[in-house]
Order: structure tokens, then sequence, then C-alpha cells
């Protein structure tokens, strides 16, 4: 291959990956494809799938990667086109954009005042030289400072504003690839993990969702308590709280009550409330009456286990559960007599202590409270792209506003030497919201005829900026 | 509870609007466009009223568990209409083109009547979940950035009517008809260009306040969850409108469509996504 044909398919590659049509052709590629895995759900189990949809289609699936597709190869594959895309882009456009507003066409001639949508040209009775004084500083006022260019016998002034307003697409384009490399940071050097932390205990690893494996996190933390809060009269949770404590070398270090919402962070970890459950056997609290002496005994029992009773025979808690039927929290016992034989169930009610007596029998039942431990479970993460993300967000919704709402505007003035007066151009233009400058540049230009031609202002200001060109 | 007396008088006003916008079209009165116009400001300001007498009655009924009224479908498609009304008094305020009201109000309208009468009104206390402010600034640039879209979809339908009969010359002169009254297809063009400069921002900051969110509660800002896909289907759809401007074959008419799928898709990420697919986001069910 030689190599001007070597270069131009290079260049056919660089055009391709420059042109606009191939953004919108994979904007609405990645919008297309993007709802196949909102419609097929994502990293199940295989078992769900054929479920659904049957073997073949899983088959099929699979091979497409329709099960994870947001990871896959193509999808990958269509956002870097994307993302090189941006950046042949803007690497194209840019240095022209630069070069436009870093010099700008000072001086220019009637082929390049004809080109313009908002210019106008007529003559005063004023002379070049005192016409260009007052007229930069009109423009001053009314405008912005404009550079003066005297060349031949004319005079050019040229005023721009918000020059910057021309970046605002490359700061929107920007924001994508900063957003993706945070993305990226995250997924390379962060991780996502969860851990359960039973009540009274702590632990100092923790299990990333994607592997067996628990990693070690070089500090320990132990939750003190676990709390469900109900709004008033309702079993609707209100709130889900943790007391978290994180100890370095058995020091605690920070503590913070954590509620959904409101994580805690310690060195680039970050623990959220996310479930919880209950954590062993709880523990209950029972006073027991012997009939005849009506003595108070008092007693803890976990399920299962059998209790003895003064008289030789014993008690054992069967079942409990939350809320019996309306009448709130119960439990399920019976009592084994001399030889171990087992009597009857009967129920415990925790709100109605009196009720046992009624059952009769040497004694009677009432449960004083009991105790479930629970552990909290806590998601985890590590994200040290996060931050870049957030930056990228910023740039994107700044970069928006000014590259839509803020306008590069621009006007040119030249002034030639016409008989006894001078020939005055003007025209102006703005790179957005075109109609919003018309009106501006009518009235610019009625407010500067009659400058030049009504009422005489005695000492102009100096000029800014005087460039002579040769 | 007076907040929903007050929702129901709105949505008969702009029952009202709708319906005097649509004979304007029929009879090309003026006055009749007044009324309609009169109709919209009148059921807006209610609906403000409302708004904010819901918010205060909230607090009468959870005490200090009250809370902006902006937490379930109920309360989010009678804001979504709000924003609506508001978009469209923005635009009326610009250009005076009453004839876009007939493609705008019925949007608010029937998002209203769904909400009125198929939706519980009931004011419940928020799950943790939902307890975060940024819910509140998460649903405001949603909801802004779903009517800037809705009234563009209203408008790039009148752009598809009219430059379907082929009789405008871009500057509005025609033979009559219901046309007439239209604004001519560079305005219709230019408003519909408009109102997704304003709309895009906004949904970009509702992708972006919705994604700190998730990071606040859950450790992760993006997690494809079917929401959260179509929040960037409807924004892919609309970066794609505002580069097809740069590009010859894809303005006019190619534009207006873009703008109706982008406002199809949008009320699919709002709706379609709880209705239809299963997600993690609260409004099902509700
Ligand atoms: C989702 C991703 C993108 C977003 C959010 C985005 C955003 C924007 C915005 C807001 C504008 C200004 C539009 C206007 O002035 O009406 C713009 C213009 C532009 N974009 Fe993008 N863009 C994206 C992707 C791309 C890609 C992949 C390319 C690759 C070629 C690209 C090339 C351009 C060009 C050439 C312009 C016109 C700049 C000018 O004013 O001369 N954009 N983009």
């Amino acid at each position: 291959m030689t190599n001007k044909q070597d270069q131009s398919f290079l260049g056919i590659i660089w055009d391709f990956f420059c042109s606009l049509k191939l953004a919108i052709t994979t904007l609405i590629l990645l919008a297309l494809t993007s709802i196949i895995g909102t419609v097929v759900q994502q990293g199940k189990p295989a078992q769900e799938y054929i479920q659904e949809y049957g073997e073949r289609v899983y088959r099929v699936f699979v091979a497409l990667d329709f099960v994870d597709m947001y990871h896959s190869w193509w999808f990958l594959t269509l956002l870097n086109i994307f993302a090189v895309n941006l950046i042949c882009c803007s690497i194209r456009r840019l240095p022209r954009i630069l070069k436009l507003v870093k010099h700008p066409v000072l001086t220019p001639v009637e082929k390049h005042y004809r080109s313009f949508a908002n210019r106008d040209e007529f003559t005063v009775p004023v002379a070049v030289d005192r016409a260009g004084d007052r007229l930069a500083a009109f423009m001053r006022k009314h405008f912005a400072a404009p550079v003066v260019t005297a060349r031949d016998d004319r005079i050019h002034l040229f005023a721009q504003k918000m020059a910057w307003a021309r970046f605002g697409v490359y700061v929107v384009h920007l924001s994508i690839l900063i957003i993706f490399a945070g993305a990226i940071i995250g997924s390379v050097w962060g991780y996502k993990a969860y851990v359960n932390i039973a009540e009274g205990t702590s632990t100092d690893k923790v299990w990333p969702r994607d592997s067996q494996n628990p990693i070690a996190i070089g500090f320990e933390v132990r939750c003190d308590n676990f709390e469900v809060t109900y709004y008033p009269g309702t079993r609707r949770p209100k709130e889900f709280t943790s007391d978290l404590v994180v100890l370095e070398g058995g020091r605690e270090v920070l503590k913070k009550t954590i509620e959904v919402n409101d994580p805690l962070s310690y060195r680039g970890l970050t623990f959220y409330q996310s479930s919880y459950g209950p954590a062993g056997e709880p523990v209950f609290k029972l006073t027991v009456t012997e009939r005849s002496s009506g003595r108070k005994l008092k007693f803890e029992a976990q399920r299962g286990e059998h209790v003895a009773l003064p008289d030789g025979s014993s008690f054992a808690i069967s079942d409990y559960t939350d809320s019996y039927k309306s009448f709130g929290p119960a439990i399920q016992m019976h009592l084994n007599d001399k030889n171990e034989k087992h009597g009857n169930a009967f129920v415990v009610f925790q709100r109605f202590p009196e009720f046992d007596a009624q059952r009769g029998g040497a004694y009677s039942f009432a449960v004083d409270s009991f105790e479930q431990q629970y552990y909290t479970g806590l998601q985890v993460a590590k994200d040290p792209g996060v931050w870049v993300v957030w930056a990228g967000c910023f740039l994107l919704v700044a970069g928006c506003f000014s590259a839509f709402f803020l306008s590069h505007r621009r006007i040119w003035l030249t002034i030639e030497p016409a008989g006894d007066g001078s020939l005055i151009r003007v025209a102006g233009n703005a790179h957005r919201n075109q109609p919003a400058f018309e009106i501006f540049f009518e009235d610019f230009k009625s407010r500067l005829k009659e400058e030049l031609t009504g009422r005489q202002t005695p000492e102009s200001a100096p000029l800014p900026v005087v460039e002579t060109n040769t | 509870m007076l907040s929903i007396k007050l929702f129901n008088i709105t949505t008969i006003a702009y029952f009202g609007a709708m319906l005097a916008f649509i004979s304007y079209l029929v009879i090309r009165n003026r006055t009749v466009a007044l009324v309609a116009n009169i109709c919209c400001y009148v059921g807006f300001a209610l609906h403000t009223a409302a708004i904010g007498m819901r918010w205060y009655e909230s607090y009468q009924i959870l005490g200090g568990d009250g809370r902006a009224p902006l937490s379930n479908l109920y309360e989010s498609v009678v804001f979504f209409a709000w924003t609506i009304l508001l978009i469209y008094i923005l635009i009326d305020l610009k250009y005076r083109q009453r004839a876009i009201g007939a493609f705008v109000l019925p949007f608010a309208f029937f998002g209203m009547i769904w909400g009125q009468l198929y939706l519980s009104d009931a004011i419940d206390p928020l799950v943790p979940a939902l307890q975060s402010n940024w819910l509140t600034y998460h649903v405001i640039t949603c909801f802004l950035g779903y009517a800037a879209f809705a009234v563009a979809c209203g408008v790039s339908i009148m752009y598809l009517i009219k430059a379907r009969k082929g009789r405008d010359d871009g500057e509005g002169r025609d033979d009559g008809g219901v046309l007439a009254l239209f604004p001519s297809t560079r305005v219709l063009d230019d408003i519909n260009y408009k109102a997704i400069m304003i709309g895009f921002p906004l949904l970009s900051l509702g992708i972006i306040t919705g994604a700190a969110w998730a990071n606040y509660a859950w450790g992760t800002y993006w997690s494809w969850d079917p929401k959260e896909t179509w929040s960037l289907i409807v924004w892919f759809v609309y970066a794609a409108f505002l580069h097809a401007r740069f590009t010859r074959g894809w303005v006019g008419r190619k534009a207006a469509w873009l703008s109706v799928f982008g406002f199809v898709a949008t009320i699919f990420c709002y709706l379609g996504v709880n209705l239809v697919l299963s997600g993690l986001h609260s409004y099902g069910g509700s």
C-alpha cells in the first residue's frame, strides 16, 4: 500500500469519527438498545429466565449478552465509539473556535459587511477622526470596549461580548468524558460490598457482591444498637437506625447513628443502612407464680431450653410470635413432669399477665419481656471516582446553561471618508438567540445615528487600544 | 380536605380552557382565545394555592412529619400539570400565540382528571427511603424538564400538521382555514427548540439529583434500574435532537418527529416504567 492511499484511508476514518451524523446515530442506537435491558431483567439466575422465556430463548439471550447487556462488549463498544466521536469532533473544531475568538477579523472590507444579516451603512457630516473617537466612546458605553485599528484612511472598531460562551458546548462534551473517567476510576479502584453486624458485635471485614472472599477494611465497625421506629398507631416504618462505632486498634474513633439516607463515611468507605434481621434466639424474661405459696420466681429462658422449677418439674418455650391475632406478643410453652413427660402446650400473652392463672396447675406464668437481638445489614461502598463524576455533572449543567443561554455577540464599525463627512458601516452578529440580538442591534443603530447627527458631546474619552496595521 | 376541592376547581378551569382553545381554532374569535387564557391563568393561580394548601395540610395531618407534596403518584401528576401550565404561561408571555394552548392544555387537563378520578389522594407519611431533600430537588427538576418537553411535543404536532398541508412558506402566509391561526412553521420550530433548550438542562439536573440521591441512600449513583435507564434514553433522544439542528436532513419534520418521540419516551419513563415494567422506584402501586 502506498503512503498516499494509507493517508486517505486514515483520512476516511478520521472524517468518520468527526461526523455529527455518527453522533446522532450513536445517540439513537444507545437509546434504542438501552430499552432491551429495561424489558429483560438483568443479572438474574439462569432458572428464572428459562422459566419465563424457555431454554431456547435463554440461550439466544446469553449469546447476545441480553442478561447483562450494560456490561456487554457491544454496548461498551457503542459507548467507546461515542467517546471517540466526541474527542475527534472536539479536536477538529476547537482550534477553529479558538482562532475565531482570539483573532477576530479586525479590518473587515465591504465583502465582509455584505455577509451579515444585521448590517447598515450611512453617511454623516463628521470627519473620520472625530467620528472614530466618538464612536469608540459610544461603543464602550453601549456595548463593550472596542479594539480600534486605523488602516489607510479608515478607522475600524471591533468589540465583542461573552466570547467564552462559544466554549460552553465544549465544556458539555468534556464533562461527559469526565463522567466516563469517574465511572472507570470507581469500577477499577472501588467496590461494592455488604456486611451484617449483630447488635453488640463488631467486624473488620466486608463481603463484596461478586466474590466469596471477604475484604479486610483495616478498622473495626461495631453496631451497638439497631432499631425500627414506626409512625404512631401504624405498622408503617418511620426509620431504621443503627448506632455504629468505628474502632482503630480497639480505640473508639467515630460514633454515628446512621439511618436510610444518612450513611457513615470513614477512610473512603461509606456504610449505608440497608436491611436488618433477627440475630440468634430471643431471651424471654418470665415471672412464675407458685400457686401454693404465692411466691414469685424470676426466670430467663430461650426457646427449646428446659428450665427446672422448684418442685422438680420443668418448663420449655416452644414458640413465640410478635403478635398473636390481635392480642400482641405471645409465647407457646409446655410443662414437663419429673419423668420428663411432655404436658399440653399452652399460650401465654405478654399483655395479659393474669391470664395464665386461669389455667390451674402448680405454677402460673407471665411474660415480662423478651429481647430479640437484631443484626443490621449494611451496604458498603468504596468509590474514589465519585467526586470526579460530580465534577463532571457540575460542568455538564454549567456548560449546558452557557451553551444555551449565553450568546457571543460581536459588532464591527468601519469609518471611511466620504466627501466632507464619513461613511459608516456597521454590522453585528450573535452566535445564539438571533431575534433578541436583532432587537438590540436596531436599537444600537438608531442611538448611534443620533450620537453622530444629533447633539454634540464636547470631549470624548481617550481610546482604549490603538493598533496601526501597516 | 380543602386542597382536594381546589384541585377539582383547577381541573374544571383547565377543561374550560381546553374547550375554549379548541373553539378558538374552529370559530376564530379572538375573544374566545382571551377567555381560554383567563381560564389558564386563574386555574394556575388556584392550582398553586392548592399545592400550597396540601403542603400545609400535610403538617396538620402528620404533625412534624409533614412534607412537600411531591412524593406519590397523585402528587407527582398534579405537580406535572402545574409545571406544564408554568411553561405554557412563560411561552404565552413571550410569543402570544394562543393556538398553542389547544395543543398543550390537554396534557395538563388529562393529567389532572386522571389524578382526581383514579389516584389515591391520601396524605401518608414517607417511608424511610423517601425521607431526603434530594427527593424534592429531584422531582422539581425532572418535572419542569418533562413539562418543557410536553410543550415542545404540542408545538411539534402543530408543526407536523402545518407542514403536511404544505401551504406554508415559513413566514406564516397561507390560504386560511384553521391553520391560519397556527404560528408559522418557523416560529413553531423555534419554540420547539427553545422549549427543549429549557428542558434539556433541567432533565440533566433531574438525572443528576436522582443519581446523587441514590448515592446517598444506597451507595451507587447508577445501577441501570429501569427508571434510571429510561431517563437516560430520554436524555439521549433530546441530545440527538439538539445535534440534529447542525446536520442537514435532520431539521424541520425530522426534528419535530424526534421531539414527539422524545415526549413519548418521557411519558413512558414517568408512567410506563412503573405501570408496565418493574423497578425499584416508589410511585408504582400507589
Ligand atoms: C450525550 C452526549 C452529548 C451531549 C449532552 C451533547 C451536548 C451538546 C450541546 C448541549 C450542544 C449545543 C447544542 C446547541 O447549540 O443547540 C452540542 C453541540 C455540538 N455537539 Fe454535542 N453533545 C453530546 C455528544 C456529542 C457527540 C458524540 C459529538 C460528536 C461529534 C458532538 C458534537 C457536537 C457538535 C459538533 C456540536 C455543535 C457545536 C457548535 O456549536 O458548533 N456532541 N452538544
